[in-house]
């Protein structure tokens, strides 16, 4: 079905079509304005968009509601829009410089890199809150991904999906073993990881937002002008070369990128797998094959999905809530199961 | 690494020697090398019983297996004490080793461990849910993991078949529940108390030490079961490995005998994980090691569950004695698979196994 789908596109492509993608684009950022709405309003306590509005432009007041929204629910949501965005970027990025329709932070082993730093970081120096760690992060994120790639990178054919997951799972295993011993062995380290490690958007808020900001902002940014990059890897390296690029370096650049929005992602919110690997997918089903398209699409589509699995993980619970990594780790497998399962999987 | 790239074999036949000598040979070395790792074992599991706080000979302790001993303190720390945990290590290596060398096998692909492809992630899921939410005791526990595991693996299998049964599939599909199942062991451990959290990471990690009577009872009476027709499968297995065509051709009825290797490996690994937790790598490293070891020879199966139980019996003697207070086994051997398992999946990759 996308290979018919593909066809129409690169043959039937033109002004039109351009304004038809730029108008799709635009219907889905109203669509995130709405989700971003709603993320604020709804929770276990729910607060009407007028309490929202006086508590953004009248800061000095000070009731109970205000206080939510202002503290709470808007750095939440924010949040929420950053990581997501760093998530489907990067997801796509992996797909696409890997040419692989399975690559996926989650998948890769990413956040059990990201997921080892930090639990060595709160080991060495003590359990200092997300400033100290963001950099282990960063270098975790860095490290497993390098890890994975090149392993599964060795042999003829290159890095295959099988091999990619195989050599994700298995680089996971070696660092989940060395995360557990550091645990079993540290009482503040485990307190400080299973929090961390469900993925919660809850709990994290402004200082948070403000520190993974300027990380993300540039990642993204390189991201979205990568995409005439990634349309000259998906063509084939040979190609890409005989296009005039540099190949070698534009990996390194698109690695280094990905490597900086999952670890500030995942320092921020924990390791989310699932939604960097079917955005993407969804981003190509509507938009075709151009990378510049799909990352624009992607980097609005992420924080849609993973904005909704937070308001969905608020209000599904009678009391407390389901964490946004949980909900989006449940709905995400039966996508990612029925992917590997469909007959012709999407050819990168 | 694999059968098909023959190495010579160690006494090369002049020119002209019928194929049976040369088969004959190797079933010899086979058994050479097979006898020899279940030996390895069994020093293993004596060594395991006389190192401890109270150091015994070996003689003690035999005779006391044998209950030929006078001393009732000997026998009370040799039957009472260390034999329970040897005898677990020795079942537990020897069903993760089998059940490893089943799948890599069947799956064609080298990485193929049991430990990845969603099995010992349903036990972990339902061990840890009946650790925390419902404070179960040791046997319950064990219980829910085994019924964990088997749901996980039967998921895993529906959900991958499609007409027929691709290793690809089913790597991916493992993975895929996998990942889902480890993203509720985190939501639970999250919600837990710290000092169950604890509890719940540590049976995570796997421990010789932690399986009771009931847990090594099962676990015996499951190997004495399936070891037999797994070593029965092993032919139909030999013949699935050349691909799906050839092995019909050569008689091989293909779903079924894969439907019966994944079962007996699933069921193996299972109650082994129930006993000891999901203890990463001997499964994934026991095969490769055999094989390595045996050649072009046999008596692939039990070869790699000899390593299995060494391997898991070495790991705890370190776990155990090594350090300040005991740790649990897993720790170790993930300590000592962890590289093997990054030179494993280059070397692997580089001979175009890797999937």
């Amino acid at each position: 079905m996308t290979a018919t789908l593909r066809l129409a596109r690169t043959t039937g492509s033109g002004v039109r079509d351009q304004r038809r993608l730029l108008a799709g684009l635009l219907v889905l950022g109203v669509v995130l304005v709405a989700v971003f709405l709603l993320s604020i309003t709804m929770g276990s306590r729910a607060i009407t968009l007028g309490t929202v509005w006086d508590s953004l432009l009248r800061p000095g007041s000070g009731s109970v509601a205000q206080t939510v929204v202002r503290e709470i629910r808007v750095p939440r949501t924010l949040l929420g829009v950053l990581v997501g965005a760093a998530l489907g970027l990067s997801g796509t990025i992996l797909q696409g410089v890997t040419r692989n329709p399975l690559a996926d932070p989650g998948i890769m082993g990413i956040n059990s890199g990201a997921a080892a730093a930090i639990v060595a970081s709160v080991m060495l120096f003590g359990a200092g809150g997300l400033s100290t760690y963001v950099w282990f992060s960063f270098l975790g994120a860095g490290a497993a991904m390098l890890a994975v790639y090149s392993i599964a990178s060795f042999g003829r054919e290159g890095a295959t999906p099988v091999k990619l997951a195989l050599a994700g799972a298995a680089v996971t295993a070696g660092l989940s073993s060395v995360t557990s011993t550091i645990v079993i062995t540290h009482s503040d380290a485990l307190n400080e990881l299973r929090m961390w490690q469900v993925g919660s958007l809850a709990g994290r808020y402004l200082p948070v937002f403000w520190q993974v900001l300027p990380f993300i902002a540039v990642g993204c940014a390189v991201a979205l002008f990568s995409g005439r990059a990634l349309n000259g890897l998906a063509l084939g390296e040979d190609i890409a070369v005989a296009l005039g690029q540099h190949v070698v370096r534009t990996r390194l650049v698109m690695f280094a990128t990905v490597a900086v929005l999952c670890g500030a992602a995942t320092a921020a919110c924990g390791p989310i797998t699932f939604v960097g690997l079917v955005v993407p997918h969804l981003a190509r089903l509507l938009c075709g094959p151009d990378y510049r398209w799909i990352l624009a699409y992607a980097a609005v589509l992420t924080p849609v999905v993973l904005l909704g699995a937070d308001i969905l993980g608020r209000v599904v619970l009678a009391n407390g809530e389901l964490q946004v990594g949980v909900v989006l780790g449940v709905l995400g497998a039966p996508v990612f199961i029925a992917l590997v399962r469909s007959r012709n999987l999407v050819k990168l | 690494m694999s059968t098909q790239t023959l190495s010579p074999p160690p006494q090369a036949p002049p020119v002209g020697t019928r194929a049976a000598d040369v088969r004959r040979a190797r079933r010899r070395l086979g058994l050479l090398v097979t006898t020899g790792l279940g030996l390895l074992a069994l020093a293993l599991l004596v060594l395991t019983m006389m190192v401890g706080s109270y150091g015994l000979t070996p003689w003690e302790v035999v005779a006391s297996l044998a209950h030929q001993s006078q001393d009732p303190a000997t026998d009370f720390i040799v039957r009472g004490l260390r034999l329970p945990v040897a005898a677990t290590g020795l079942a537990a290596g020897i069903a993760l080793g089998v059940s490893g060398a089943i799948f890599q096998k069947l799956l064609n692909n080298p990485l193929a461990s049991p430990d990845f492809v969603g099995v010992s992630s349903g036990a972990s899921l339902a061990a840890v849910a009946s650790i925390v939410l419902f404070n179960a005791s040791s046997v319950a526990i064990s219980g829910s993991a085994l019924i964990g595991a088997l749901v996980s693996a039967t998921l895993v299998y529906v959900l991958a078949f499609r007409g027929g049964l691709s290793g690809y599939r089913f790597i991916l599909v493992g993975i895929g529940v996998s990942e889902l199942m480890l993203s509720l062991v985190g939501y639970i451990v999250a919600r837990a108390e710290l000092f169950e959290a604890r509890q719940a990471m540590t049976w995570l990690v796997g421990s010789v030490g932690q399986a009771g009577p009931g847990q090594l009872w099962a676990l015996i009476v499951a190997l004495v079961v399936l070891l037999p027709v797994a070593i029965l499968l092993e032919r139909p297995l030999r013949s699935l490995e050349l691909g799906d065509d050839t092995a019909r051709a050569l008689g091989t009825r293909v779903e079924l005998h894969r439907l019966a290797l994944i079962a007996v490996s699933v069921v193996l690994i299972a109650f082994a994980t129930a006993a000891v937790g999901p203890v990463l790598f001997v499964a994934l490293v026991a095969g490769p090691l055999a094989r390595r070891l045996l050649g072009p020879a046999g008596g692939h199966v039990l070869a790699a569950g000899f390593v299995g139980a060494s391997l898991l019996l070495s790991s705890d003697l370190i776990a155990a004695n090594a350090f300040s207070s005991p740790l649990p086994t897993g720790l170790v051997t993930g300590a000592v698979g962890a590289p093997y398992l990054v030179w494993l999946l280059v070397t692997a990759n580089r001979q175009g196994l890797g999937g």
